[in-house]
């Protein structure tokens, strides 16, 4: 990978007078996000003030808004139950919702397991790691295909028994034991073996979700490129750095938008870049200086 | 065109177009390997954790087990409506599969609620809202599986399982035993009825044994069944108004007269109120001298 090639330039080299949350502000908005969703989950089972109920797999907010995760009902669809129209509701209002805002901003916004690969790929370029070897990027959906198959053949929800993000997600309100051990395999996974290697190479759920990004409003852009340097920091950082270098370089369109579907929406190269190359913006902003 | 193009696509260093279609051809064969390898090791664990352990009971509307797995999403919002923290949800490596909801009845019981919160909360259908009468839930069957510890069996008048049940005298009923070690007292032992009993483990979980005596499992572990052909000749009989095979001859019984002997310890011992002269005396059953009444067994005891 090209990504694996490069080293990460000390910050104090290039940094010109950019604030703190000039340079962290989208990862802090992130993780903001991502807290706030758990602990809309967890100030009930605390304080017994109850925002919402249950998990990311399904959820009742406020008593009155379902939400559903798509995948797996569309896996109990194809094991032969029909649900209750509270979770084909709830499924109904999550996938309109991803379809509209960016299917990845699931990965990057809402999904605990990000915190754990964003934590081994930072450790990985700290430590300057460059071994093991990378599954290729569609195995992931191969696995997608995999466990929607499975569940239609085995007629159970097989890919609920392993499945990291509802595990982790599921443990961390309800209670962890087991389901340690898994998080903690992907964190050495994607610290020793694969960079990026869940996310970004074999987890089915976002791959599902990069399927939903085809349609998304809120897009990264490169309006400024201009600028560019090829310090390669947003390279360096990105957990899809295949999706930058259309937008960036040109490479095959002219719009300075990401439109790659497996862009996460995280910002995360607007953070680090010290040009102001790129910007959040919507899909139809055509705008380049 | 063929055999001109055979011999490049041979040799390691072709041209680049053949080099970047064995690259794709590899990268898909591994991915297509390696995914399927993913979704079979998924596939196989799953089935190897697809049997419910003895203890574990699930909630109140739960379909049947397989059918269960295939329903349930693992969002636990049963478990968050459940009043009386009975249900929690299972975590990997526990018996119960990852992330479904379950309860031990020796550790916390289903309380048996009237509005049934948690099948009202269950947004699959998983909990089946067809549900409407707690009673008629079937969440496992109790069984009363150890005779030599059950302080009714030892002869004492514990009754707690039977005094607890919230379908008492219907899904547990106390039937009346002679004694037989004492030769003068009864034993009252508590029996579960399957039509009855909803499996809410109120009765496992106030066994006043140190390890309980009476335990709930999931029913198809609990139950037995006869055959399909099997029919019962007393109650062919009482359908069709008398006996299918004729009438038998019916031979008296000899040699047990004021005698438990030949007995076992757990028979019911039914007396006729009235014994009728004209009947021979039923097999098993010996005839009770009139002068003792409806007393029945002779058990020789003399204050």
């Amino acid at each position: 990978m090209a990504t694996s090639t490069l080293s990460v330039k000390p910050a104090a080299a290039c940094a010109p007078a950019r604030s703190l949350w000039q340079r962290q502000r989208w990862l802090i908005l992130r993780r903001s996000s991502q807290v706030l969703i758990l602990l809309a989950f967890l100030t009930g089972p605390w304080f017994g003030l109850w925002i919402a109920k249950g998990n990311l797999s399904s959820s009742l907010t406020l008593g009155v808004l379902p939400l559903t995760d798509p995948l797996l009902v569309l896996q109990t669809l194809l094991t032969g139950h029909l649900p209750y129209s509270s979770a084909l509701i709830g499924a109904a209002i999550v996938l309109g919702f991803y379809l509209l805002v960016g299917g990845r901003v699931f990965c990057s916004w809402a999904c605990p397991v990000n915190v754990v690969t964003d934590a081994a790929a930072w450790t990985r370029r700290r430590l300057g790691i460059k071994t093991g070897r990378v599954p290729d990027a569609a195995t992931r959906y191969w696995l997608l295909g995999g466990l929607l198959v499975a569940a239609a053949v085995t007629g159970t929800l097989v890919w609920e028994w392993v499945n990291p993000v509802s595990l982790l997600h599921r443990g961390l309100i309800f209670g962890m034991g087991g389901g340690l051990f898994v998080i903690a395999g992907i964190f050495i996974y994607d610290l020793l073996v694969a960079s990026r290697g869940w996310c970004g190479h074999l987890c089915p759920m976002g791959a599902f979700y990069g399927l939903l990004g085809k349609t998304a409003l809120v897009r990264v852009a490169a309006p400024n490129r201009k600028a560019c340097d090829d310090c390669m920091d947003c390279f360096a950082v990105c957990p899809e750095p295949q999706v930058i270098r259309p937008a960036l370089k040109q490479v095959g369109q002219e719009s300075p938008l990401i439109l790659a579907a497996d862009c996460t929406t995280c910002g995360r190269c607007i953070d680090v870049c010290d040009k102001q190359v790129f910007k959040m913006t919507h899909r139809f902003d055509q705008r380049s200086e | 065109m063929d055999s001109g193009r055979k011999p490049a696509r041979k040799s390691p260093d072709a041209s680049p177009a053949s080099a970047a279609r064995r690259k794709f051809i590899n990268s898909v064969a591994a991915a297509a390997g390696g995914g399927c390898l993913l979704a079979l090791g998924a596939g196989l664990y799953s089935r190897s954790a697809a049997a419910l352990p003895a203890q574990a009971l699930r909630p109140p509307g739960a379909l049947p087990e397989a059918d269960f797995l295939a329903a349930c999403v693992r969002c636990g919002l049963c478990v968050r409506d459940c009043p009386y923290d009975t249900l929690k949800l299972s975590d990997l490596g526990d018996p119960v599969v990852t992330g479904t909801p379950y309860f031990h009845a020796r550790q916390v019981p289903c309380e048996m609620c009237e509005d049934i919160p948690c099948v009202k909360a269950c947004p699959t259908g998983a909990l089946d809202r067809a549900l409407t009468d707690i009673n008629k839930a079937q969440m496992g069957l109790a069984a009363l599986v150890d005779h030599e510890s059950c302080l009714n069996f030892l002869g004492l008048r514990c009754d707690v399982c039977y005094r607890v049940c919230p379908v008492i005298d219907k899904a547990i009923t106390l039937e009346t035993q002679h004694n037989p070690r004492s030769d003068r007292h009864a034993m009252l032992l508590p029996t579960v009825h399957s039509d009855a009993c909803t499996g809410c483990g109120k009765c496992e979980k106030s066994c006043v044994l140190p390890v309980a005596a009476i335990k709930v499992f999931p029913r198809e572990l609990a139950r037995g069944a006869l055959p399909d052909h099997y029919r019962k000749g007393w109650e062919e009989k009482a359908r069709h108004g008398g006996s299918l095979i004729g009438e038998q001859v019916e031979m008296p019984v000899r040699g047990f007269d004021g005698s438990t002997a030949g007995r076992s310890a757990t028979e019911t011992v039914v007396a006729p109120h009235t014994p009728a002269p004209d009947i021979p005396a039923a097999p098993g059953v010996p005839a009770a001298p009139p002068p003792r009444g409806a007393g029945g067994l002779n058990s020789k005891w003399k204050p």
